[in-house]
């Protein structure tokens, strides 16, 4: 249960840096942040006490012995290489932001505004 | 077996497009065209065929709670029908459109991609590959968004891209959720094993209801859509309002919410007051705004809320308006931007108070534009019309006057404040000399296709085709166990 609430903890630390974090790049490592926390979450759920690694092997004695659930891991797989696109694609659009108004504090990025 | 294809074909153009396009963009634009006709015919195949079956099909020959399945049903073929159909016509813009920005093939290989995710997305019968898919259509809008290259289009572009990454993760829990719960990743058999386990069942919900209302832009979650729709080039913007906000947020909250939570009360009570939130609250905001585009993304809201305010009430014909609404407003609020996209490459200005003259300067845009200001503000016989009236008649049938009321007040508003696009845009008295800047033939027929349209669809209100086309997609809204044994029991 703590782990869970740990891994809680982990996901508002990720929106309170979204939400509160003037720097574009504090906003792009917060948003890293909260992506962790769901794979963790996702990590906690397929995990069994005393589980051992989900592969049947010849001799390998499985008698009252837990795998530990294999689906969520290739979940999490994907969903890295998903985040490491949106990182890049967040940190493309961020050096942009940064040659057309000079700076990365997002009060002064305002030209949107209504 | 034609569902594969509706991922195959945009994919392969996409990569294709980047493969053996050179400097130009002629190869890349008649890759892109014949992709989307062969979408827009396989769609309507499927449409016109699929009635009121289902079709299944399992990736890679494992069975179903194992496998990846792909489902075809009456609604997402109707889904499928919508993005090709306004697909097409984007495309057909977007090809002279797109040249005064730049002649890249990036733009149709972008292009490709967003319509690959949507199709997934609708296609798809799995949880975590709606994720992915909504991950790919979500990557080509943030770059679509961007593509002007301007710095406003920049600021849209990262707050997009930081709202969505938020309701992505979202949606990671939310399987992350259901799985630890069921154990299965495949929507049918989620939708058996969840109502079991009530407590998940709401908790999850809750997390889907925040993500993908924040795709769908419903009132508290709409804060990206105004920048992010009104910064991108015309016809994506077009694509993202009449369709991307849809099928990512609209058809995923009708998927998940009617077929695989079974449409419990409470959930369908906070449609109806974040539909009703964003009617009123998105039609006074859009109000007071003078930039063309920012009227037209704050408009979508408040239309989407018609739509969630049609699905709150749940009867079969509060079903039926919210789905000929979602097709009404894909078609009208699709016109929109292209006219707004028209007179902003011709004026060079999106401020309504710089038009003027333009019945003399573009005809044809202040024609269609006409059009679909009619429709939008639901005037008879604009099939905007039939849609509103339907689900506000609904609203009154199932007991909701308040809810009826706050409708009706919405329709009214969305009249006025695009009485003022009329009065000061296209109408406006200030005299502007013709510029030189020519509008292509492709974007005037994508006008006028979509004018047509406007009117065309209200037939479909007509008993004898309404019960051919918009009465299978309300049977499998309403049949709470249909999808279940549809997708189940018809295993090939």
């Amino acid at each position: 249960m703590t782990l869970y609430l740990m891994c809680f903890a982990l996901l508002l630390i990720g929106i309170y840096g979204i939400i509160v974090k003037r720097d574009l790049v504090k906003i792009i490592i917060a948003s890293g942040i909260m992506g962790y926390a769901s794979n963790l979450l996702l990590i906690l759920f397929a995990y069994r006490k005393g589980g051992i690694y989900p592969i049947l092997e010849k001799g390998k004695d499985m008698t009252g012995r837990v795998m530990v659930d294999p689906l969520p891991q290739a979940l999490v797989l994907t969903s890295i290489v998903i985040e490491l696109g949106i990182t890049a694609m967040l940190i493309a659009l961020a050096i942009r932001i940064f040659e057309k108004y000079k700076t990365f504090d997002i009060t002064k990025i305002r030209r949107l505004k209504g | 077996m034609i569902l594969p294809f509706f991922i195959i074909i945009p994919l392969l153009a996409a990569f294709l497009i980047a493969l053996i396009s050179g400097e130009r963009d002629n190869w890349a634009i008649a890759v892109a065209v014949i992709a989307m006709l062969a979408l827009l015919c396989l769609a309507l195949f499927g449409f016109v065929t699929i009635g009121a079956q289902t079709q299944v099909y399992q990736m890679g020959a494992w069975k179903i709670p194992y496998t990846i399945c792909l489902v075809l049903d009456a609604l997402s073929a109707f889904m499928l029908v919508i993005i090709s159909g306004i697909g097409l016509t984007a495309l057909m813009f977007s090809v002279f459109y797109i040249r005064h920005l730049s002649t890249s093939w990036k733009y149709y290989a972008l292009f490709m991609l967003l319509i690959t995710g949507m199709n997934g997305v609708v296609a798809t019968g799995d949880l975590f590959n709606l994720f992915v898919f909504m991950e790919i259509a979500l990557f080509a809008a943030y770059a679509l968004v961007s593509y002007g290259s301007r710095a406003e289009e920049f600021e849209a572009s990262f707050k997009y891209a930081i709202m969505g990454s938020i309701s992505s993760t979202l949606v990671l829990v939310g399987i992350a959720i259901v799985y630890s719960a069921t154990s299965n990743l495949t929507m049918a058999t989620i939708a058996q094993l969840l109502p079991q386990n009530p407590t998940v069942m709401y908790f999850a919900g809750g997390i889907f209801l925040a993500a993908f209302g924040l795709k769908s832009a419903m009132m508290p979650f709409h804060a990206w859509l105004p920048d992010a729709h009104s910064s991108a080039p015309a016809p994506i913007s077009s694509m993202l309002s009449g369709v991307l906000i849809k099928t990512l947020g609209v058809y995923v909250l009708v998927r998940l919410f009617y077929n695989v939570l079974g449409a419990p009360p409470l959930f369908l009570k906070m449609f109806m007051i974040f539909g009703s939130i964003s009617i009123l609250v998105a039609s006074f905001l859009a109000m007071g705004q003078w930039d063309f585009k920012r009227l037209l993304a704050y408009s979508s809201i408040s239309q989407i809320g018609f739509i969630l305010l049609g699905l709150g009430i749940g009867t079969r014909w509060a079903i039926l308006g919210a789905i000929f609404h979602i097709l009404n407003h894909a078609i009208f609020k699709a016109l929109l931007f292209y006219n707004a996209g028209t007179v902003e490459m011709v004026l060079g200005t999106r401020d309504l108070r710089q038009m003027g003259n333009l019945t003399k300067i573009l005809p044809y845009t202040t024609a269609t534009s006409m059009c679909g200001t009619l429709a939008v503000a639901g005037m008879p016989p604009f099939n905007g019309f039939f849609s509103k009236l339907i689900i506000i008649i609904a609203a009154v049938h199932a007991g909701h006057p308040i809810y009826a009321s706050i409708a009706v007040a919405g329709s009214f508003l969305t009249l006025v404040y695009f009485m003022k696009v009329q009065r000061y845009g296209f109408h406006g008295k200030k005299v502007i000399e013709r510029e030189g800047v020519k509008i292509g033939w492709g974007m005037r027929t994508a006008m006028i296709i979509l004018a047509v349209l406007t009117l065309a669809t209200s037939l479909l209100i007509l008993p004898g085709i309404r019960t051919a086309v918009l009465d299978p997609v309300v049977a499998v809204i309403m049949n709470k166990t249909g999808y279940i044994t549809q997708v189940l029991g018809g295993n090939l």
